[in-house]
C-alpha cells in the first residue's frame, strides 16, 4: 500500500529524470516549463482539491511571487537566489492577507472576493507601469538569472532547477496529505459542521491550507521569472487563476499527481491543436465543458474511482 | 471646462452608463436569484447580442430604423435560444451543482468567443444607430441617440418588473426561487422553469448589447467588462435581489463617472473593485439585502 | 560565472546517440528535429497574432508575408533556395509567445523568426531568442529594442520606433497646429512611451503639454474624460489602440460637435483597420494624423509603392480589393514587407548556410547602414543604426479631406534621430 503509494511518485520523478536525458529541444523546454506551472498548480489544487476552496484569484499568488522576484532583481539590484527567496514569501504573505479577509466568506462569495483582490492586483501592476511596464512587462537580462552559479537561462540547468522545485513540491504534497493535517483538511472539504464539532477550527485550517497553496504558487511564480526571464500584466490577469483550476480539473482534484498530469496535457493540447484549428479557444472551451459533463473527477480522480483506489 | 457643466456630463454619461447596466445585471441577478447559478458567460450573452446585431443591420436593406428594430427583436431571441440549449444540453445534466456550473460556463465563455472569432472576425465593427440627433448644450455636445437608451432600457426593465410580480409566470418563478422542491410538489416543471430563467437572463443581456452597440462597436472580446460590472453590481445590490440590483446599477453608473474624475482613473478602479471585495467580506448579504439571505 | 552542469553536456551526447541509431526518428516520434540541407528551402518562423487583440493586424501581417514571400520566391529566392513561412499563432499573449518562438526555432527548425507586432509579446519572447541564440526580428514600432532592455538577438529594422515617430512630428505640430497641446492616451505602456517622448519633444520645440488624460485600459466609453482637456488646449493629441477605438474617436466628435474645437492630431493607430467613412467620424474632416505608409493611394506614389499595394491586395483606398469594407492596417503592414527585405540582404551578405551562420546573419545586418526606397522598401528610404538595432525612416502627416487623408508633410529621416541608448554589438553572440 505505501510502496506502491511512493512507488508510483517515485516513479514519475525518474521519468522525468530520463526525460532530461531524452527529450529534444523543444519538448525538454516544455516539459521544464509544465514542471513550473504545475507547481502553482499543484498550490493551487492543496487549497481547492484537498480543502474544498475554490478561488478565482490565484494568480495574484503567482504574480506577487513573479513580481517580487522580477522587481528586487531589476530595481534593487538583488542576485537571483534572495530574490527567488522573496518572492517565494511574497506569495504566502499576500495569501496570509487575503485569506484573513476572504476566509470570512465561503462559496460563491468567496470566488467573487478572491477574483476582485486579484483583479486588483492586475490594475495595480498597471498602475505602477513607471517600475513594472505595466501590460509590457520587463525583461530580466540573461546574465543575472543565475543561481548558485547554475544559469537558470540555459535549458540544461533550467530543466534540473524546475525539476528539483517540482520534485519537492510533489514529496511535500505527498507528504502533506497523508499527514494528520492533510486529513482535517480533507475533512472541512467534505463537511466542515462535522469538523468544526470535532474540535478543529475551520478559519485557522482553511488559512493554514490557502497559505501553503500560496506559497507554492508564489515559488512558481518566483521560478517563472528567474527561468524565462519576463514578467509582465498578462501573467496577473483572470485567465492565469483560470488555468490551474483548469489544469487541477483535467488531472483530477484532490490527487497530488493530478495537476502535473493535467497541465501537461493542456499545454499540448494547445501547442497541437494549433496544427489542426486555428479555433484554440473552442478546444479549451469543449475540454472543460466534457470535462463537467463526463469526467467531473479529472483523469486520476476517474482512475482512482475505478478501482486504483490507494491513488492519495 | 467648469464644475457646473463637468458635473453635469459626468451625471449624463453615469445615467446612460447605469441603465445599460441595470439590464445586464437583472440578467445576471434573475439566474443567481432563482437557479443559483453563478453565469459566468453572462458577458459573452452580452457580446453575442450585439455581434448579432451587427449581422442584422448589416445584411438587412431599408432604412437604419427598421434594421434596428429587427435586431432589437431578434437577437435577443436568437440568445435566449443559444442559452436555453446550453442549459438543457450541460447545467441541467450537472444538477446545477455550483462548482460544476461554474467551470462549464467558463468553457462556454471560450466556445461563445471563439464562434464570434470565427464568424465575425476580429475587427470592432460600427452598427449604425437608428437615429442620429445631437443635443448641443452651451457647453458640450451630447448624443440624442444615448438619451433614448435610458428610455428604452426603463421601458424593458418595468416590463420585467411587470412579468415576474404580475404574471403566473412571474408567481412560478419566485415560488421555484423560494423552494424548489415545495413548487415541484405543487407540479411546477422545475426544469421549464430553470431553462426560461436562463433564457430571459441572456436575453436581457443582449437587449442591453443591441442598445449599446451604436454607441460602442460589436467586438469578440467586448464581454468581460459588462461581466465584471454586473458581478459587482450584483453584489452591491445583494446576491439575487432584483431591487438592490436596479439600485446599485444606479449607485454604480453615477459613481464610476464621478470617482474617476477626482482620481487617476486606473487608481479609481482599484480602489471600486477593493471596496466591491470589502462589501462582501463585512456584508456577504450586499449593502441592500435582507440579513442572514 | 556560470557553470554548465556536468549533466548538460552528457545530455547532448546522449540524444545524438539515439538520433544516431534511427531508433526514434524511424518512429517519426520526433518530427522536424533533423536539421535542414543546404540545398533545402530556408524555412522563416512568423509570430502570428492570430487570435486575441491583436488579431486585426494579424490578419493583414499575414496576408503582407505571403505576398512578400511569393515575391521573393519568384525572384529566385534566397541565395537561389526557395523560402518557406510557418506562421503560428500567438494568440498576442507574451508567454505563448516566447513557447510559440520555441516551437519554431526547435522544433520546426526554422532559421529566424519574425513578425511579431504588439509590445508585450515582443518582450516576452525576446528572452527566448537570447537563450536559444535564434534572430528575432520584430515589426512591432515599440521603442524596447532600441531602448536596450532586449539584447543582440533581436532586431527591428522594418519599422521606426515610436519615440522616433513623435519626435519627428512634434515641430509640425507646434508649428502648424498650436503649441498648447493635451495628450489623450491609454494608460499602459504604449500610451507612457507617447506620453513621455512627446512632451519632452514639444517642450523642446517651445510648446507645453498643459493636460495628459490617461485612459484605464478596460475602458469602452471615454465621454466623461474629455472635460478634463482644459478650455485652452490648441491641439488635442490622441492615440488609442485596441477595439475600442473608434468609439473613442466618435465620441469626441460627439462631444465637440458644432461648438468650438481644438485642432486634432492623432495617431493612425487611433483608426487602423477602421473605415474613415464609418457613421460619426465626419468631424474629423481638417484633422491630422500620423501616417507611417498613407493608406490612401497619394497622386505622387511611387512606381514600388504601386507594385507593393497590388501585391498585398490593397485598393487606393486602403482596403482589400476583394473587400471594401475590410480595411487593412496600412500604416504598419509594410514592416513585415521590409524586414523580410531585409532578411534576404541580411542572408545574402553574410552567406548563409544554415542555422550554424546565425550569427554571422546579425553581424551582416549590423553592418548595414541604409536602405533605399524601392521594391524592397516601398514605405521609402530607411537609415539603420546597427547598434540599437532600430531603423529611422521617414513620417507622413495626413490631413482629412474630402474623407480621405492627404499627405501634407513629410518629415526627414533627421528629424526622427535621438542619441543611442545602447550599444547590442557590444554583447557577445
Amino acid at each position: 500500500m505505501k510502496g506502491r503509494v511512493w512507488g508510483a511518485h517515485l516513479g514519475l520523478l525518474a521519468l522525468l529524470v530520463l526525460a532530461h536525458f531524452l527529450l529534444p529541444d523543444y519538448h525538454h523546454n516544455n516539459v521544464a516549463k509544465v514542471m513550473v506551472l504545475a507547481c502553482y498548480a499543484m498550490g493551487y489544487n492543496i487549497a481547492f482539491g484537498y480543502t474544498g476552496l475554490l478561488s478565482l484569484g490565484h494568480a495574484l499568488f503567482f504574480a506577487s511571487g513573479l513580481y517580487a522576484t522580477a522587481l528586487s532583481i531589476n530595481l534593487l539590484g538583488w542576485s537571483a537566489g534572495p530574490a527567488l527567496a522573496l518572492g517565494l514569501v511574497a506569495g504566502a504573505v499576500m495569501a496570509v492577507a487575503v485569506g484573513l479577509l476572504a476566509l470570512r466568506t465561503a462559496g460563491v462569495a468567496f470566488m467573487i472576493v478572491t477574483l476582485m483582490f486579484a483583479q486588483a492586483g492586475y490594475l495595480t501592476i498597471l498602475y505602477l507601469g513607471q517600475w513594472t511596464r505595466g501590460d509590457e512587462g520587463i525583461v530580466i537580462a540573461q546574465g543575472l538569472r543565475v543561481v548558485a552559479g547554475f544559469d537558470l537561462s540555459a535549458e540544461g540547468p533550467r530543466y534540473l532547477a524546475a525539476f528539483a522545485l517540482f520534485g519537492a513540491g510533489l514529496l511535500a504534497n505527498l507528504w502533506l496529505v497523508r499527514s494528520p493535517f492533510g486529513r482535517v483538511m480533507v475533512a472541512m472539504r467534505e463537511n466542515e459542521a462535522r469538523a468544526r464539532m470535532l474540535g478543529y477550527n475551520p478559519f485557522r485550517v482553511k488559512l493554514a491550507s490557502l497559505v501553503i497553496s500560496g506559497l507554492y504558487a508564489g515559488a512558481a511564480g518566483a521560478a517563472y521569472a528567474v527561468m524565462f526571464g519576463y514578467a509582465g500584466a498578462s501573467l496577473a490577469g483572470v485567465q492565469y487563476s483560470i488555468l490551474p483550476m483548469l489544469w487541477v480539473l483535467l488531472g483530477g482534484a484532490g490527487t497530488v499527481m493530478g495537476p502535473f498530469i493535467g497541465c501537461l496535457l493542456m499545454f499540448y493540447l494547445v501547442a497541437y491543436s494549433a496544427n489542426v484549428t486555428s479555433a484554440s479557444l473552442l478546444v479549451v472551451g469543449l475540454v472543460l465543458v466534457a470535462l463537467v459533463l463526463f469526467a467531473p473527477k479529472g483523469l486520476l480522480g476517474s482512475l482512482r474511482a475505478r478501482g486504483v483506489t490507494w491513488l492519495p | 471646462m467648469d464644475f457646473g457643466p463637468f458635473l453635469l456630463l459626468a451625471l449624463m454619461e453615469g445615467t446612460v452608463t447605469a441603465a445599460v447596466l441595470a439590464l445586464t445585471a437583472v440578467g445576471l441577478s434573475l439566474t443567481f436569484g432563482i437557479m443559483r447559478v453563478v453565469n459566468v458567460a453572462h458577458g459573452e450573452f452580452f457580446m453575442l447580442g450585439a455581434v448579432l446585431a451587427w449581422f442584422v443591420t448589416h445584411w438587412m436593406a431599408g432604412p437604419p430604423w427598421l434594421a434596428f428594430s429587427v435586431a432589437l427583436l431578434v437577437c435577443p431571441l436568437i440568445v435566449a435560444s443559444v442559452a436555453v440549449l446550453a442549459d438543457l444540453l450541460v447545467l441541467k445534466r450537472l444538477n446545477y451543482q455550483p462548482e460544476a456550473t461554474i467551470v462549464a460556463t467558463i468553457g462556454l465563455l471560450y466556445i461563445l468567443q471563439q464562434a464570434a472569432l470565427s464568424f465575425f472576425g476580429p475587427d470592432a465593427r460600427p452598427v449604425a444607430a437608428p437615429f442620429s440627433f445631437r443635443v448641443q448644450l452651451p457647453w458640450f455636445g451630447y448624443s440624442g441617440y444615448k438619451l433614448c437608451v435610458v428610455l428604452a432600457a426603463l421601458a424593458v426593465l418595468a416590463l420585467v418588473w411587470l412579468l415576474i410580480s404580475r404574471t403566473k409566470i412571474g408567481l412560478v418563478m419566485r415560488a421555484t426561487q423560494i423552494d424548489r422542491d415545495m413548487a415541484r410538489a405543487f407540479g411546477v416543471n422545475v426544469d421549464n422553469v430553470y431553462a426560461g430563467v436562463f433564457g430571459l437572463g441572456a436575453a436581457l443581456a443582449a437587449v442591453a448589447a443591441v442598445l449599446v452597440v451604436p454607441i460602442q462597436q460589436a467586438h469578440y472580446l467586448m464581454g468581460g467588462d459588462p461581466l465584471l460590472l454586473s458581478f459587482i453590481v450584483v453584489i452591491i445590490g445583494g446576491l439575487g435581489s432584483l431591487r438592490g440590483t436596479l439600485v446599485a446599477a444606479v449607485l454604480i453608473g453615477l459613481s464610476d463617472g464621478v470617482i474617476s474624475t477626482f482620481f487617476a482613473p486606473t487608481l479609481a478602479k482599484i480602489i471600486a473593485t477593493l471596496l466591491v471585495a470589502l462589501v462582501l467580506v463585512f456584508r456577504p448579504q450586499g449593502l441592500f439585502g435582507k440579513a442572514a439571505a | 560565472m556560470t557553470n554548465e552542469l556536468s549533466l548538460t553536456p552528457s545530455r547532448r551526447r546522449v540524444l545524438q546517440g539515439i538520433m544516431g541509431t534511427g531508433a526514434l526518428t524511424a518512429t517519426g516520434f520526433f518530427p522536424g528535429f533533423a536539421h535542414a540541407q543546404s540545398a533545402a528551402p530556408i524555412r522563416l518562423g512568423f509570430q502570428l497574432h492570430r487570435t486575441g487583440i491583436g488579431a486585426s493586424y494579424g490578419r493583414w501581417y499575414e496576408r503582407t508575408a505571403t505576398a512578400a514571400l511569393a515575391r521573393i520566391n519568384a525572384a529566385g529566392g534566397i541565395s537561389g533556395r526557395p523560402v518557406e513561412i510557418q506562421f503560428e499563432d500567438d494568440g498576442t499573449d507574451p508567454a505563448r509567445g516566447a513557447e510559440v518562438f520555441g516551437k519554431l526555432a526547435t522544433e520546426a527548425g526554422c532559421d529566424l523568426v519574425f513578425g511579431a507586432l504588439f509590445s508585450h509579446v515582443v518582450i516576452g519572447t525576446a528572452p527566448r531568442a537570447a537563450e536559444l541564440k535564434v534572430p528575432y526580428l520584430v515589426c512591432s514600432e515599440g521603442h524596447h529594442v532600441a531602448s536596450g532592455m532586449l539584447n543582440r538577438w533581436t532586431m527591428q529594422p522594418g519599422i521606426t520606433d515610436v519615440k522616433s515617430q513623435v519626435q519627428a512630428m512634434a515641430p509640425f505640430v507646434t508649428a502648424n497646429l498650436g503649441k498648447k497641446v493635451t495628450m489623450v492616451f491609454p494608460d499602459f505602456a504604449f500610451g507612457h512611451d507617447h506620453r513621455d517622448y512627446f512632451t519632452a519633444a514639444v517642450a523642446a520645440q517651445g510648446g507645453e503639454v498643459i493636460a495628459q488624460i490617461a485612459i484605464p485600459p478596460t475602458e469602452t466609453s471615454f465621454t466623461r474624460y474629455f472635460p478634463q482637456i482644459p478650455a485652452e488646449t490648441e491641439v488635442l493629441y490622441h492615440v488609442m489602440v485596441g477595439p475600442a477605438v473608434l468609439t473613442f474617436v466618435k465620441e469626441i466628435g460627439e462631444f465637440y460637435g458644432t461648438g468650438a474645437k481644438p485642432q486634432l492630431f492623432g495617431f493612425m493607430d487611433s483608426l487602423e483597420a477602421v473605415d474613415i467613412a464609418s457613421p460619426g467620424l465626419e468631424f474629423l474632416e481638417g484633422s491630422h494624423f500620423w501616417e507611417a505608409h498613407p493608406r490612401y493611394k497619394q497622386a505622387d506614389a511611387s512606381a514600388a509603392e504601386t507594385a507593393y499595394r497590388a501585391a498585398v491586395g490593397v485598393d487606393d483606398n486602403g482596403a482589400s480589393v476583394t473587400d471594401a469594407t475590410d480595411i487593412a492596417t496600412y500604416s504598419h503592414m509594410f514592416s513585415v514587407w521590409e524586414t523580410l527585405s531585409v532578411i534576404k540582404a541580411g542572408m545574402e551578405a553574410s552567406g548563409y548556410q544554415g542555422p550554424d551562420d546565425r550569427a554571422k546573419f546579425i553581424e551582416a545586418v549590423e553592418a548595414m547602414t541604409a536602405f533605399d526606397e524601392g521594391e524592397d522598401h516601398p514605405q521609402g528610404a530607411k537609415t539603420f543604426n546597427g547598434k540599437t538595432h532600430q531603423a529611422f525612416g521617414i513620417q507622413n502627416i495626413s490631413k482629412v479631406e474630402g474623407g480621405k487623408l492627404t499627405v501634407v508633410h513629410k518629415t526627414a529621416i533627421e528629424d526622427g534621430m535621438y542619441p543611442d541608448e545602447v550599444d547590442y554589438t557590444t554583447q557577445a553572440l
